[in-house]
């Protein structure tokens, strides 16, 4: 399978208590279990992103417990209110422990 | 490239609907959670009020492989009256359970979108819980032209 590649939309630059829309995506196939191998007629395993959090200087901004009915390289998008400069802190969690992060800035003023 | 991966994608769409047809039976006879059920175990059997919460999702899905869903809820998000969590349900999919947004005071507005698989025709549902304890929900049809994998 490709190497999940997670991929985030941020403004670099907000005004102080501005509300932003962050969007993001990480590639990922999001098997659902409930998938039949069609030669043996075996269930296929599930492997899916099963959580994804954001956090502001280390504060949770927005996080999701994430099911297998939600697509292939999942989409998520939410709002953030930027209080300060600061950095935000993206983290998908994968059914097999593995987490895949990623960084983004935004300067206030 | 691209061509061969759309038709690999319409096969493999249209094996799965096919397989799907016969399953939700099946996993109600193992016991799996109905939305119902998904619903109590998210409110504690409170009641759930209609209002406040407003789901957007299209009339007709025509690949139920990725519908897009947009929830919004109404609520100043303070530190005193805020929204939580709000759980979002497919209450025709083999399980029921989608995905559990949760907000903070960060958040400054009680919005958020996804992308879901919806297995058939159905409804989609999202319940808001705030922060004094109530919920809030609503319900959306969804018309599905080619179910989703399998749920």
């Amino acid at each position: 399978m490709a190497k999940s590649k997670p991929r985030v939309k941020v403004p670099k630059k907000a005004e102080a208590g501005e509300i932003i829309t962050i969007k993001t995506l990480i590639s990922h196939k999001m098997e659902s279990g409930q998938r039949k191998n069609k030669k043996t007629g075996e269930l296929i395993p599930r492997k899916i992103i099963n959580h994804f959090r954001a956090e502001f200087n280390g504060k949770l901004v927005f996080e999701t417990a994430i099911e297998p009915a939600v697509s292939s390289n999942p989409y998520i998008s939410f709002k953030m209110k930027v209080p300060e400069s600061g950095e935000v802190v993206f983290t998908w969690t994968d059914d097999d422990g593995s987490k895949y992060t990623t960084k983004k800035k935004i300067k206030v003023g | 490239m691209k061509l061969d991966r759309r038709e690999f994608m319409v096969w493999g769409v249209g094996a799965a609907a096919v397989a799907v047809a016969g399953l939700p039976t099946i996993a109600m006879a193992a016991g799996d959670p109905t939305a119902e059920d998904a619903i109590k175990e998210f409110t504690g059997g409170a009641e759930v009020k209609s209002g406040r919460v407003e789901l957007d999702t299209p009339e007709i899905a025509e690949n139920g492989n990725t519908v897009p869903v947009s929830v919004s809820v109404d609520s100043p998000m303070t530190a005193d009256d805020h929204v939580t969590d709000v759980l979002i349900l497919a209450d025709g999919n083999p399980r029921p359970g989608v995905a559990t947004f949760r907000f903070t005071e960060l958040s400054g507005e009680a919005e958020a979108s996804t992308r879901i698989r919806l297995a058939k025709t159905q409804n989609v549902i999202a319940v808001a819980k705030m922060s004094d304890g109530t919920f809030f929900m609503d319900k959306q049809p969804v018309k599905v032209t080619i179910g989703g994998c399998g749920g």
